[in-house]
Formats: structure tokens, sequence, C-alpha cells
């Protein structure tokens, strides 16, 4: 993994979280707010988490079955959130 | 072995080899997926058990939720929102420099290395000191454990992280020592990557307790 890299996924990871923050921030004035941000917020950790697991700890270039183990929990973490969520709402 | 030498040397190389580990050159260009993730194996069965025992805390705290929507969202304002964030860019930044600092290590660079991953300990500190400024605030309000649902899972869950970032930090220390003294190189990584797994792991991990505690609604 050559630095560049590193400094470009750092800087991406950054944005998704002011981005994180922002819908935190000003969520209704923004007009994203409940179900949209819920999902909005749950991709934005997806897209970050995605990073950490295939660039930081370099699994990018690893076998699909260790990937897929990591990225596999995010995607089941952040389905359990929405299926809570989505229960929460009726 | 001198015999296992010859019969490498006089081999014809093909793109399937795995190549010898001193005759490998700093960062070989991968022909195929690597069959097993960067450190040690044990390291990521580690890993995976704390991604388990932290994904079904997440999993409580959301079907807590469902049943106290209203105590859920109108305590998660009395949070500092801003603090949360400040410790993502932390996580975010310490993760990024220990990433670098492996990659220095990998090209021989171990002063670099070991420069990144004091850098990398600044960071986890900082987190330290934010979250327990964010701790004495609420404690000082006279919040525990037993104050609500929200809070007991807000305590719980931060502090059963707060405990692996410390832990992360003893780690990083030690490879910090271990890399000044030039103890990890391009041939010999699994030490230094087996620790940075775990770092990023508790990266990985507030990058979904931040949306999930701080800003869901």
């Amino acid at each position: 993994m050559n630095t560049r890299h590193l400094n470009t996924v750092w800087v991406v990871l950054l944005l998704a979280t002011l981005a994180t923050f922002a819908i935190g921030e000003a969520g209704d004035t923004l007009g994203i707010t409940g179900p949209v941000a819920m999902l909005l917020l749950l991709a934005i950790s997806i897209v970050k988490g995605r990073l950490v697991v295939l660039d930081f700890m370099g699994l990018r270039g690893v076998k699909f079955f260790w990937r897929s183990l990591l990225v596999g929990w995010l995607l089941l973490v952040s389905a359990l959130i929405a299926v809570a969520y989505w229960i929460a709402l009726k | 072995m001198p015999r296992n030498l010859g019969q490498i040397k006089a081999g014809r190389p093909h793109p399937g080899d795995t190549p010898d580990m001193d005759l490998a050159p700093p960062s070989p260009p991968p022909h195929g997926p690597a069959s097993a993730p960067p450190g040690d194996l044990a390291i990521w069965f580690f890993i995976l058990a704390e991604l388990l025992a932290f994904g079904v805390f997440f999993a409580a705290y959301a079907f807590a939720r469902a049943r106290n929507v209203e105590l859920f969202d109108t305590m998660q304002q009395t949070l500092d929102r801003q603090a949360g964030a400040l410790n993502t860019v932390l996580l975010i930044s310490g993760s990024a420099c220990v990433a670098r600092a492996v990659e220095a290590v990998g090209r021989a660079r171990s002063a670099t290395g070991a420069r990144w991953l004091l850098a990398g300990i600044a960071c986890g500190g900082g987190f330290l000191v934010v979250k327990g400024i964010e701790y004495a605030d609420k404690f000082g309000a006279g919040i525990n454990l037993s104050t609500n649902t929200f809070y007991m899972f807000y305590l719980s869950l931060t502090f059963f992280h707060f405990m692996h970032v410390i832990l992360g930090m003893v780690i990083l220390v030690a490879l910090w020592f271990k890399t000044r003294q030039g103890a990890y190189g391009p041939a010999d990584m699994n030490g230094i990557e087996s620790g940075a797994a775990y770092w990023h792991m508790v990266d990985l991990v507030w990058i979904v307790l931040f949306p999930l505690v701080y800003v869901m609604r």
C-alpha cells in the first residue's frame, strides 16, 4: 500500500466523518431526518468501515473469505440496526 | 537446507510459487489474493471474537432503543456530539498513522515507522483525554449506570470500547519500542502487522458506535 493511497483514504474518512457530524448537527435544516438519515448514516459507516478493513487492515489483496468476514460483520451489524430502527417506527 | 535452496534456484519460477521469505523483495507485488491476512492468524481470531462481542452490544443497544425510542432520542441530545466527532477524527487519524508506520517498516524505514507509531499513540492519548472529559462531565452531573436504560448502554458500551483503546495503546507503545530498536523489517512484519490490525479494529468499532449512539435518532 503506497503512502499516497493511504493519505487519500485518510482524507475520505475525515470527509465522511464530517458528513456524519453534519447530519447530526443540521439534519433538520437539511431535511435529512428519520429513516433517510438512518440509512445515510449506515451507508457512510459501511463505506468508512470498508476502507479501514481493506486499506488500513490491508485485506484488499487477501482472499475473499477474510474480507467477507470483516465486511460481513459491518453489513450484518448495520442490517440489525436498520431492523431495530424500523421496528421503532411502528 | 542446502538441498531445498538448490531446488529453489534450479526450479523455474512461475506465478503460483510462494516466494521464500529470505529471497523476497521488500514488498512483493501480489500476483493473486493472499491466502492469509497480514500479521499473525491468531490476532485475526481474536479480532473476530471482539467484533462479535461489539456486534451483540450494538444490536442490544438498537433493540433497546426500539422499546424506548422517546427516552433514547431525548437522552441522546444530552451527549456531546462534538466530542464524539473529534474522537472519530482522532481514531481515524491514529489508524492512518499506524498504517503509515507499517508501510514505512515494510520499506525498511524503521525510524520513520517509529515516528508514525508515536503519532498514532498521540491520537489514542487524545481520544482518552476527550472521552475522559466527557465522562467527568456526565459523572459530575450525577449520571451513572442506573440513571436510565440509555445511560446504562452509553456508559457500558463506550467504556467497553475505552478499555480496548487502552489495550490498543499498550500494544502501540510495545510496537514503538521494538520498531525503534529495528526489530521489524520487510522480512519480519508479523508483529507490527498483528498489533496494527488490533488498533484498526478499535477504529472500526468506533466508526459504527459514533453514528449509532451520538447521531441516529
